[in-house]
């Protein structure tokens, strides 16, 4: 099929240069090359929804953004912050960049609303008293202000993911990534955090998600990319990605992850 | 054709469980507490009929407290005042050997290896010797090579009355103050050691995922291990934490070795001077396990504190 490496990607609504930029990107897990060669540039705005199979580099992709992972060869620039090893660039790139993880890794020890104020007042140096309110405002927002005086070992895993969302939102990051969000809920509460994410994605937020939610990637995402084996498969538009996948192995993968 | 599908929601209702069973003894329990009656028994018996020895307890009494000749007032006389000594060693010997034990501990956690490697030594090189030794070798090689270059006494003796009654509280009889400070120092560099194994084990209990949260929120370094690791370590580090203190309070005997004049030294004196060797023995035994068991009991009742705080 496509006989083409490694897709250039561009997001539809890229207006000037990209807010975030991958170039030749390479990471290795001691011998297990984990990334090759990515190369991807995302606009302020976009929504990209990265699948595959497990294993494939997705989750160490997105871990590389914020220098969760350090990686080994290329250049990736956010908003105009070269990431390397000066403290400074990764702080500068932290305080832009938010995150949500599967696991949810709320502080057990602090209450929900600690947990959303702790980074605010130590980080950014909000007086208490903002950042409480700050922190109302965006637990409302995920629609549980009323768990604030409780821990988070007192709360559901979909509140708890709820709760982790309001934490990176209360930093007032440009872009979210999301790793897996809802890997680890009951399929109860998949929805609550869904529609969360969705109305963030309304709100016009830049978002990276790794998710296998495919009924949300068609509604939300503007760019579907699909990673195996640590390279760029395919990065396409959802209408195009979803009924005319360029490659069999994109082809495999969504018949066996849609076929039920 | 299939009917519709109808759920019949029930009336949901809980009830309290059934009443606990009475405890009663099996025979195995019955042939247990026998066998531990006869081995305490024979014991007994054994010390009672075999050991010819006069029991005297009354000549110990003297030696907790003292009348002062001129004015009539009751001090502490040998064995308080080797209580207070030891008293005074527990809690700060705790304070400095907690202080040590942390920095030693993230420095055993460090990503830069020289801190590490420092770290190491210093564990590796204390746990590794038997503490007699270390206390000897505390005392000979380094406590009195230093101590003296640091005019301790002649400070104190120049010292504002406000000072000096702050350090009284402290350590002590003042005249006594080197004496005492190369005991806390040997007994919390040698403490220090365990408590920094303790550290490094609670800051690594604490999930990776933990610090790459803090991370990801642009927390510093230092502020993630201060509101998101050490709060979490602490909790798992009590269990350990309460057993090493213990072991200090016990290890706090053994710079007697060195002449400092806490309640095992002074109650070698005491059995020099009343020659009842066994009475002291037993009495300053209770005495020290009286304070080791109030110890594991403030633990226990921490543990059980940090359980209610989150969960």
């Amino acid at each position: 099929m496509s006989d083409q490496r490694q897709p250039s990607v561009a997001s539809p609504v890229q207006t000037t240069a990209p807010f975030i930029e991958m170039r030749g990107v390479n990471k290795w897990f001691g011998q297990f090359h984990a990334l090759k060669d990515i190369d991807l540039d995302i606009a302020r705005g976009a929504k990209f929804v990265i699948c595959g199979p497990s294993g494939s580099g997705k989750s160490t992709l997105i871990r590389c953004l914020n220098r969760l992972e350090e990686h080994d060869e290329g250049r990736i620039v956010v908003d105009g912050t070269v990431l390397n090893e000066d403290t400074h660039h990764i702080a500068a790139v932290r305080r832009e960049v938010g995150m949500v993880f599967q696991q949810f890794n709320l502080f057990p020890h602090l209450t929900v609303l600690e947990n959303c104020v702790l980074a605010q007042v130590r980080a950014r140096k909000t007086p208490r008293r903002d950042a409480e309110e700050r922190a109302m405002s965006y637990l409302e927002r995920v629609r549980i202000p009323e768990q604030a005086s409780k821990f988070p070992g007192q709360l559901s895993g979909g509140q708890q993911q709820r709760v982790a969302i309001a934490r990176s939102l209360c930093m007032e990051p440009k872009v979210m990534l999301f790793d897996e969000p809802t890997s680890a809920l009951d399929p109860e509460m998949i929805k609550e955090v869904l529609d969360v994410m969705g109305d963030l994605a309304t709100s016009g937020m830049t978002m990276i998600c790794v998710t296998h939610e495919m009924g949300f990637a068609r509604k939300v995402a503007d760019t579907m990319v699909f990673m195996d084996r640590g390279r760029i498969v395919e990065a396409a538009p959802p209408a195009t990605f979803f009924s005319q996948p360029r490659s069999d192995r994109t082809r495999l993968f969504l018949s066996q992850i849609l076929s039920h | 054709m299939t009917p519709p599908l109808t759920v019949k929601i029930e009336t949901v209702y809980s009830r309290s469980p059934p009443p606990r069973k009475p405890l009663h003894l099996t025979p195995a329990d019955a042939v247990l507490l026998a066998l531990a009656f006869t081995c305490v028994g024979y014991v007994g018996w054994r010390t009672h009929t075999v050991l010819d020895y006069r029991w005297d307890w009354s000549s110990i009494w003297p030696f907790l407290l003292k009348r002062d000749p001129v004015t009539g007032e009751l001090q502490p006389n040998l064995i308080i005042t080797g209580l207070l000594t030891t008293l005074r060693l527990a809690v700060l010997g705790m304070i400095v050997s907690g202080l040590i034990g942390i920095v030693i501990g993230m420095a055993r956690t460090s990503r830069r290896l020289l801190l590490r490697l420092i770290g190491s030594a210093y564990v590796m090189l204390i746990r590794n010797i038997p503490p007699v030794v270390f206390v000897f070798i505390f005392y000979f090689f380094i406590a009195s090579q230093i101590m003296p270059a640091l005019g301790l006494s002649e400070r104190v003796r120049d010292a504002g009355p406000l000072i000096r009654w702050l350090l009284s509280v402290l350590v002590g009889d003042l005249k006594l103050i080197e004496n005492f400070v190369i005991g806390l120092l040997c007994l919390s560099v040698f403490n220090g050691a365990y408590v920094a194994e303790i550290v490094r084990a609670g800051i690594q209990s604490v999930s990776r995922h933990q610090i790459e949260a803090g991370d990801s929120l642009g927390l510093s370094r230092g502020d993630v291990l201060r509101f998101v690791v050490f709060p979490q370590a602490t909790r798992n580090m009590l269990p350990a934490l309460a057993s090493q203190f213990i072991q200090l309070i016990k290890d706090s005997s053994l710079v007697s070795l060195v002449s400092i004049q806490e309640l095992s030294f002074m109650a070698q004196d005491v059995q020099v001077s009343t020659q009842r060797v066994f009475e002291v023995l037993i009495f300053v035994a209770g005495i020290y396990f009286l304070l080791c068991f109030s110890l594991s009991r403030l633990f226990e009742w921490l543990e059980r504190r940090a359980a209610l705080a989150y969960r």
